[in-house]
This record gives structure tokens, C-alpha cells and sequence, in this order.
């Protein structure tokens, strides 16, 4: 049973992504990091539209998000992405969070349902992808045990990883910190929300996919 | 009243997606558990996973805190041996820590010690 389900979800995304060429770019990371701000400021820059709904409130992502064909220039040279951007990866959903950030009790018990089955479609893509930007929100602890689970998943499928430390026009955000965590990969510090250090993230992608 | 309850490596090791809902039903009973040795990262999706498919308005969810040990300062036939081991009985270093969401609201981690981060109103289900 569990094989067809993997079959059948293999075969989706491969519909998807049937383009050539494309390589499966997926942005993972915790609720809330900013996974959608940077993956809609992407896609309005190359393709003119944006990829998803953003919001303030946890879990807004519950359902994975593709735009195919994104074809994007950097020093001259062209990459096309199939843009995958994935619901944050959490331990714990309490609907009882979402009717504190004023959500209603009925729409805050089925925000809760659907975020925990957008956790597990999450994970299940993981296999799926060719690079993945995992985005951090560089205000808070990166030791969290969410951000090992996630890049500790990558490395074991050897899926090339590059991290980001969002949020840096926060004054409580440290990049350092986020490095410190994970000093085997690229960190690039950026504000996806300002639209600060993107020149350093398309530098810094290029270079581990081009 | 917090249980803690060991687990010993016997009953992680090649933990099956049957073992990992085993140790989430412990977790789930109010219990946090401690595992000896470290769960691999496809296991703690699998953790993960499992957790989501189990949530509703009474389980929150977990927390999770996989603790690798300091490095130590041994080094040739120790380090090679520790290896060796590893490598035939599986990753006995460290421990697991996973603790319903409703009673451990946090779990921090520094190379000297573990905080477990309590919950001051407990739902009991």
C-alpha cells in the first residue's frame, strides 16, 4: 500500500516537472522563516507572478506550491527551476496558537489539520528535489532540532543544500549564529521581505548548482 | 508528576516505522522518553510524520532533542575501535529525548547540559 502511495506521488511530481532541463528547487525550513517571501520575490523577479499567499500567522504554506520554467540569469549564465515551495516542517501544531494570532475556533482547528498534513507532504517531497534552499529565520535559536532534522535529511540523501539566514533587517538577527550552526554549508545572509542580499543568493545558488 | 522513562538501544535499533510509533505512543501517555543512542535522520522524519498523522485537539505534538556527545579527545586505536563498533552495532552514542508538546514546552541544548522547558498548565487528556 505504502509503495503505490510513493508511486503514485513520484508520478505526480514527475507530471509536474516534466519539463527538461528544469532543475526541482525546493525551499524548506521551519514555519514561518520566510520560505514563501523569498520564493514569491523569485518568481515576480522572473516569471512576474508570485507563488504563494504570505502571512504573519504560522503555517500559511499547508499545501505544496510549484511554478515550472523559471528561468533565471546570473553573470551571464542561465538556469531554468521548477520552484517548489514546501509547508514549514514542525513537531508541534496547536490550533489553540492560531485562535491567539485571531483566528476563528473552527477555522483555527482546520488551519491546524491541514498543517499537519502539509508537514508530512513536506517531507515527502525531499526525495524529489535536486537543490534545496533551507531558510532560517536568523532571530531565533538555529539549533532548533526542526533545522537538524531538515539539513541532516539533505545531507543524507546527498542533495546539495544552501542555507539561508533570513530576517537580517531584524535587529535581533545574527547570520554568525547561523553559521556557527552549520559551518559546513553556505550561509547567505538576506531580508527576502526587503529584498537585501539577493545578489548573494543567486551568486551563491549558481555556484553550488551551475 | 513527570514519567521519564529509558529506553534501551535494543529497542531502537532498526527502528521500524512499527518501533517508531511504538515510542510515540510512550510519548504520547504523558511520558518523556529517553533513548539511548541517537535516531537517524530518516527515523526522526519518520518521527515526524507519525506525529502529525496522531495530532489532535488533546496531542499537540512532541518535542524532540537528538544529543550527539562532546567530542572527546581519543584518538587512534580508541577512535578507530569507537568506529568500528558504531559501525557493526549501530550509533550508541548520545541519547533521544521526545516529550509530548503539551507538557515539555522546550527543549534546549548547549554542549554542557539539556533544559527541558515545562509547560506551566498541563492538559491532562
Amino acid at each position: 500500500m505504502l509503495n503505490i502511495l510513493k508511486k503514485f506521488i513520484q508520478k505526480v511530481f514527475n507530471d509536474i516537472f516534466s519539463h527538461r532541463g528544469e532543475l526541482k528547487l525546493g525551499f524548506y525550513g521551519p514555519p514561518n522563516a520566510g520560505k514563501t517571501t523569498l520564493a514569491n520575490k523569485i518568481c515576480m523577479d522572473w516569471v512576474g507572478e508570485e507563488i504563494g499567499k504570505v502571512s504573519e500567522i504560522a503555517h500559511e504554506t499547508r499545501k505544496v506550491s510549484v511554478k515550472g520554467e523559471v528561468e533565471v540569469e546570473h553573470d551571464g549564465k542561465k538556469l531554468t527551476f521548477a520552484i517548489a515551495d514546501t509547508p514549514g516542517i514542525a513537531t508541534k501544531i496547536d490550533y489553540e496558537d492560531f485562535i491567539k494570532s485571531g483566528i476563528n475556533r473552527a477555522k483555527a482547528k482546520q488551519r491546524a489539520k491541514e498543517a499537519t498534513k502539509g508537514v508530512i507532504e513536506a517531507i515527502k517531497w525531499i526525495d524529489n528535489m535536486d537543490v534545496v534552499v533551507v531558510v532560517l529565520d536568523a532571530t531565533k535559536d538555529p539549533y532548533s532540532q526542526v533545522n537538524i532534522t531538515i539539513i541532516g535529511n539533505l545531507a543524507a540523501r546527498d542533495i546539495p543544500v544552501l542555507i539561508i539566514a533570513n530576517k537580517t533587517d531584524l535587529k535581533k538577527a545574527s547570520i554568525k549564529k547561523v553559521q556557527a550552526a552549520f559551518p559546513q554549508y553556505d550561509v547567505v545572509g538576506m531580508s527576502a521581505k526587503k529584498g537585501k542580499g539577493m545578489d548573494e543568493f543567486y551568486e551563491a545558488l549558481f555556484a553550488l548548482v551551475g | 508528576m513527570v514519567t521519564l522513562q529509558l529506553m534501551p538501544y535494543s529497542q531502537i535499533e532498526g527502528l521500524s516505522s512499527l518501533g517508531i510509533r511504538k515510542l510515540l505512543d510512550v510519548a504520547k501517555d504523558d511520558t518523556v522518553v529517553l533513548l539511548q543512542g541517537r535516531l537517524k535522520p530518516e527515523e526522526e522524519t519518520e518521527l515526524i510524520k507519525a506525529t502529525m498523522e496522531k495530532i489532535n485537539k488533546d496531542f499537540k505534538g512532541i518535542e524532540l532533542a537528538v544529543v550527539k556527545p562532546g567530542k572527546t579527545k581519543e584518538g587512534g586505536f580508541a577512535s578507530i575501535k569507537n568506529d568500528i563498533i558504531n559501525a557493526v552495532l549501530g550509533d550508541r552514542q548520545g541519547f533521544t529525548l521526545v516529550g509530548p508538546a503539551n507538557i515539555v514546552k522546550a527543549i534546549k541544548k548547549d554542549p554542557d547540559r539539556i533544559q527541558l522547558m515545562m509547560n506551566k498548565s498541563r492538559k491532562r487528556r
